[in-house]
């Protein structure tokens, strides 16, 4: 055990899953970089270092670099997943999905289905997500909710580095298309992260905290809002359990479930915009199925439904940051008492 | 390389066994005991037929929509092709496919598409992979010439060179992407942009199973020898329309009955092995009571089958625990 990045979790996930098994590839754009550069080879290691390294260590014949050419290369990883490799393909920002999700909806995610049964798709698509990087409209989005809509894929969140390890390891283990979303405002936060190969089950829920007040149900990034949340208010006499889905699909709804029972006051936190997203997915389960165990209405805690601003003051407002999560567990709790 | 007596025949058994599933699809069709959308490839057999002669275990394809060809000429099992065209439990895809959809990977069939442009990318993995894991494999995209035009198809051309893949892109011009022409809708000509990315890139007449087989034969041991992907371009006729119910009200009056007339595949092997003393006829009149015999046999049989039921309408979501 010892402290790393979300970075270098992801990494050394990577490079632990590459060494156990040689059918693991990893393909992106610039994932090491120089290629057929006159410079310097595995010059970036992806645009932001995570997977600086591989490529010295594992050959460019695993560690390949793509051209820009999304549809080309996701469609490639897809293909190679069903015909024996284990691709490991980075969707560098998640707000390219626009330019190759059809490899990912109608070809990966179908295959299982549409052949009766007999295609195994061991693909995983690792992104970057999230606002807060100030970069704009089209390299800041959530989208995690378009993905959890489509039967066939898995949906993984990671929260922190400990998180990244374990769910990249169960990810590339795992026989589904899965896609792997990476926050970009992580990469430096640091955990305790052990050393040795983990997995993480899919769909097993993680509760950070334990409280009787209300429970935080968040995703992603907004786990560690909910919790710096949670550990405020418990000095100030309001106990908070927070619930970590980990995966949006398979999404452990017997968790969420027994957790809104119990303090019967919700709040659930999603970076993603309003409308269709995990928020109003998890509201309707509790909605549907805890409705009678509920002591104050459902709160979420959301994006607005705009586009990401680029200028700091405006996205600042566009984040669903920890005053807004406080407030909404203080008017949960607010309307009980 | 010469074909032999035995691929002799059993390419033009494949060929036939083509031409009769897809005229019983048509008459199933008509009669409406078919559901869906149907897409069928009669007159264009050489296409599929020349090139997966070459092809083994190790080798992968990916079709069209138009697929039931290519399936049967990868060798999948027809009688489970037509259970699945019917919508049957024991179909090739467990009837949770159908015709757009049809596929069996065992076969290194990966899967007739519904989306146009969807294949040549999942051919380039195929590709990588037979490359990584030194199979000596190669894979086919075969693409319309409405897919020919897809983004899709020109990234696979790009990343099969850049990356040396093992790859042939073989573009079916039947002369239509759906209603419209490919001489309005293709800018450039294929072969030419199969050059414009660094291919060896040809044109070959789609009714001529031996000339076919020639550029199939060349650019499959290119790609199985390390020298990277190739183009082909099969200018062919489909004898029905888009999909069944489609009258072709857009082709000429005598465009089709012209060219079974004059240049149909089946009839060309024919002639040319006869006249060449290579096989007689009545060994060919033989396969073709065969051929038929089979597939009204597989059209019965489907047509008696169990359909799925409630149980199957969740399972095959999902490899792994969900």
């Amino acid at each position: 055990m010892s402290k790393k990045t979300y970075r270098q979790a992801i990494n050394e996930a990577l490079r632990q899953e590459m060494e156990r098994d040689e059918r693991v590839i990893i393909m992106g754009e610039d994932i090491a970089g120089g290629l057929g550069s006159p410079g310097e080879q595995d010059a970036w290691g992806g645009p932001l270092g995570v997977t600086k390294g591989l490529m010295p260590k594992f050959g460019r014949d695993r560690v390949l670099d793509t051209p820009i050419t999304e549809s080309g290369f996701i469609g490639a990883a897809v293909g190679a997943a069903a015909t024996g490799l284990r691709p490991v393909a980075e969707l560098m920002f998640v707000d390219f999905f626009g330019v190759c999700f059809d490899q990912i909806f109608n070809q990966a995610a179908k295959f299982k289905y549409m052949f009766g049964g007999k295609a195994v798709t061991p693909v995983v698509i690792r992104t970057m997500y999230g606002a807060g990087f100030r970069a704009a409209s089209q390299h800041s989005q959530c989208l995690y909710p378009v993905f959890t809509h489509i039967p066939g894929l898995k949906v993984a969140l990671p929260s922190n580095p400990y998180e990244a390890k374990g769910l990249l390891i169960q990810s590339i283990r795992d026989d589904d298309p899965v896609i792997f979303f990476e926050h970009k405002a992580m990469y430096d936060l640091e955990g305790e992260v052990p050393d040795e190969p983990y997995a993480i089950p899919f769909g097993e829920a993680n509760v950070t905290r334990e409280g009787d007040d209300a429970t935080i149900i968040a995703f992603g990034r907004m786990v560690n809002f909910a919790n710096d949340v949670a550990d405020k208010l418990s000095k100030q006499g309001i106990s908070c359990t927070v619930v970590d889905p980990r995966t949006t699909s398979p999404l452990d709804t017997e968790t969420i479930l027994e957790t809104a029972a119990e303090t019967g006051r919700v709040v659930v936190v999603d970076e993603a915009h309003p409308r269709c997203n995990m928020a109003t997915d998890v509201a309707a389960l509790i909605a549907q199925d805890a409705f009678d165990k509920l002591k104050a209405p459902i709160k979420m805690v959301t994006a607005p439904h705009c586009p990401v601003p680029f200028s700091p003051a405006l996205e600042d407002l566009y984040i669903p940051g920890p005053d807004k999560i406080e407030a909404a567990v203080r008017a949960v709790v607010g309307k009980a008492h | 390389m010469q074909l032999s007596r035995d691929d002799l025949l059993q390419a033009y058994r494949r060929m036939r066994l083509i031409r009769e599933f897809e005229d019983a699809v048509h008459d199933e069709f008509s009669a409406g005991n078919i559901p869906g959308f149907v897409h069928l490839y009669a007159g264009e057999e050489a296409s599929a037929v020349g090139f997966c002669m070459h092809l083994d275990e190790r080798d992968a394809i990916a079709s069209t929509h138009r697929g039931h060809g290519h399936c049967i000429a990868k060798g999948c099992d027809e009688r489970a092709m037509m259970f699945e065209i019917f919508g049957k439990k024991d179909g090739l895809c467990g009837g949770k496919g159908g015709s757009m959809h049809i596929a069996d990977l065992s076969k290194g069939m990966m899967g007739a598409n519904g989306i146009v442009g969807g294949g040549p990318p999942l051919i380039c993995g195929a590709a990588l992979s037979a490359k990584t894991l030194k199979t000596g494999g190669v894979a086919i995209a075969f693409v319309g010439d409405g897919g020919s035009n897809q983004g899709t198809t020109f990234e696979s051309y790009n990343l099969a060179k850049v990356w040396n893949l093992p790859a042939i892109f073989v573009i079916e011009d039947n002369g239509y992407a759906e209603t419209t022409s490919s001489s309005w809708s293709v800018a450039g000509s294929q072969v030419d942009r199969g050059k414009g990315f660094g291919m060896p890139a040809v044109q070959v007449d789609g009714s001529d199973f031996f000339a076919v087989w020639e550029v199939a034969r060349e650019a499959i041991e290119r790609a199985r020898g390390g020298g990277g992907p190739s183009l082909v371009h099969v200018k062919c006729m489909r004898y029905y329309g888009h999909f069944e119910g489609d009258a072709a009200t857009y082709k000429a009056p005598d465009e089709v009955a012209r060219y079974k007339a004059t240049k149909d595949p089946l009839m060309l092997f024919r002639q040319r092995v006869t006249e060449a003393g290579l096989l007689d006829g009545q060994a060919l009149d033989a396969i073709d009571r065969e051929a038929k015999a089979r597939i009204e046999q597989c059209v019965a049989e489907a047509k008696a089958a169990p359909l799925p039921t409630e149980k199957d309408l969740l399972t095959d979501v999902y490899t792994s625990p969900y």
